[in-house]
């Protein structure tokens, strides 16, 4: 199902729990997924004694795949035709993130509807990890 | 240099499940056929993954080359070549989708360097950023997506706060 514009307005909200208590595991899913196979994101012995982190930390994309899960849970598949992230700090195993998507523009070109959205994930702490935006094509 | 990249449906309901996303659309053809979109879509980031078929991609261990993670020791290069703790992280992701795509395709990936600037960090030191730009056509030459990364180079680890 896709959103409809003329159920939505500027400032329309969504919001969606897209990890509770990240696990190491999951971290090697999806480098193995990827092919990002950096032993930051899956090798607690380099990313302590080698990299100097406490321990490891998740791939950027996979915060940033998690959270179009949201954006696509909420727009409708295969209705994106923009997304883009900034990575403001790290992810950590255990930590619990909430993607929330605000509408900031609706419009009409050459008869088709868009909504232009940001996307704000947060962990547990409150703190923004990941800060995007992004486009979908709406029904009338 | 271009490479190709083969899209197929378990990868998509691997990739799928690595993100957590139990949408049916991305494993179950059936369920796809009567969706809107009609067939297997891969995730609004699957892209990326294109690194699993580029014969270079420096972040995946080649056979009977050294790894620089742990093994017997914690990394398997010498460490007294590192850089001193620096480390490079992703600081952007960016995709346009231009057209969909479904298990079959085969893309060619093609990327090229953007901008390149500087910036002093608050918790790295200086930060250097690099863009790319990558275009992913189908095998009708039709543009399907593009993305535009960024990459940061920090002068060490970054502190956590």
């Amino acid at each position: 199902m896709a959103l409809k514009a003329s159920d939505l307005a500027v400032g329309s909200t969504y919001d969606e729990t897209i990890v509770d208590n990240l696990t190491r595991t999951q971290l090697v899913q999806y480098a193995g997924t990827s092919g990002d196979y950096n032993p930051l994101h899956t090798d607690e012995v380099f990313a302590k004694e080698v990299a100097g982190y406490p321990t490891v930390f998740a791939h950027g994309m996979c915060t940033m795949g998690m959270t179009g899960k949201a954006l696509t849970n909420w727009v409708g598949d295969g209705r994106l035709t923009k997304y883009g992230v900034r990575f403001k700090a790290q992810v950590w195993p255990g930590d619990t993130l909430k993607a929330t998507a605000e509408v900031t523009e609706l419009r009409e070109e050459g008869g088709v509807h868009y909504a232009d959205i940001t996307v704000s994930t947060v962990n547990q702490d409150g703190t923004e990890v990941i800060q995007g935006s992004a486009t979908a094509r709406l029904d009338p | 240099m271009a490479f190709r990249f083969p899209v197929e449906a378990s990868h998509i309901m691997m990739f799928a499940r690595s993100v957590g996303d139990k949408n049916p659309l991305y494993y179950d053809d059936e369920y796809a056929a009567g969706t809107e979109v009609g067939h297997i879509l891969p995730p609004p980031t699957f892209y990326q993954s294109s690194a699993q078929f580029n014969p270079d991609y420096f972040l995946r261990p080649k056979i009977d080359e050294p790894w620089f993670g742990s093994g017997k020791a914690p990394t398997g290069v010498d460490p007294s070549a590192g850089g001193g703790g620096g480390t490079g992280l992703h600081a952007e992701q960016h995709f346009e989708y231009h057209q969909p795509v479904k298990p079959g395709d085969v893309l060619t990936v093609e990327t090229k360097p953007g901008e390149s600037w500087e910036k002093q960090g608050r918790r790295g030191g200086k930060l250097i950023f690099n863009e790319s730009i990558t275009e992913y056509r189908n095998q009708d030459g039709e543009l399907v997506v593009t993305a535009r990364s960024v990459g940061v180079q920090t002068e060490k680890v970054v502190e956590q706060d």
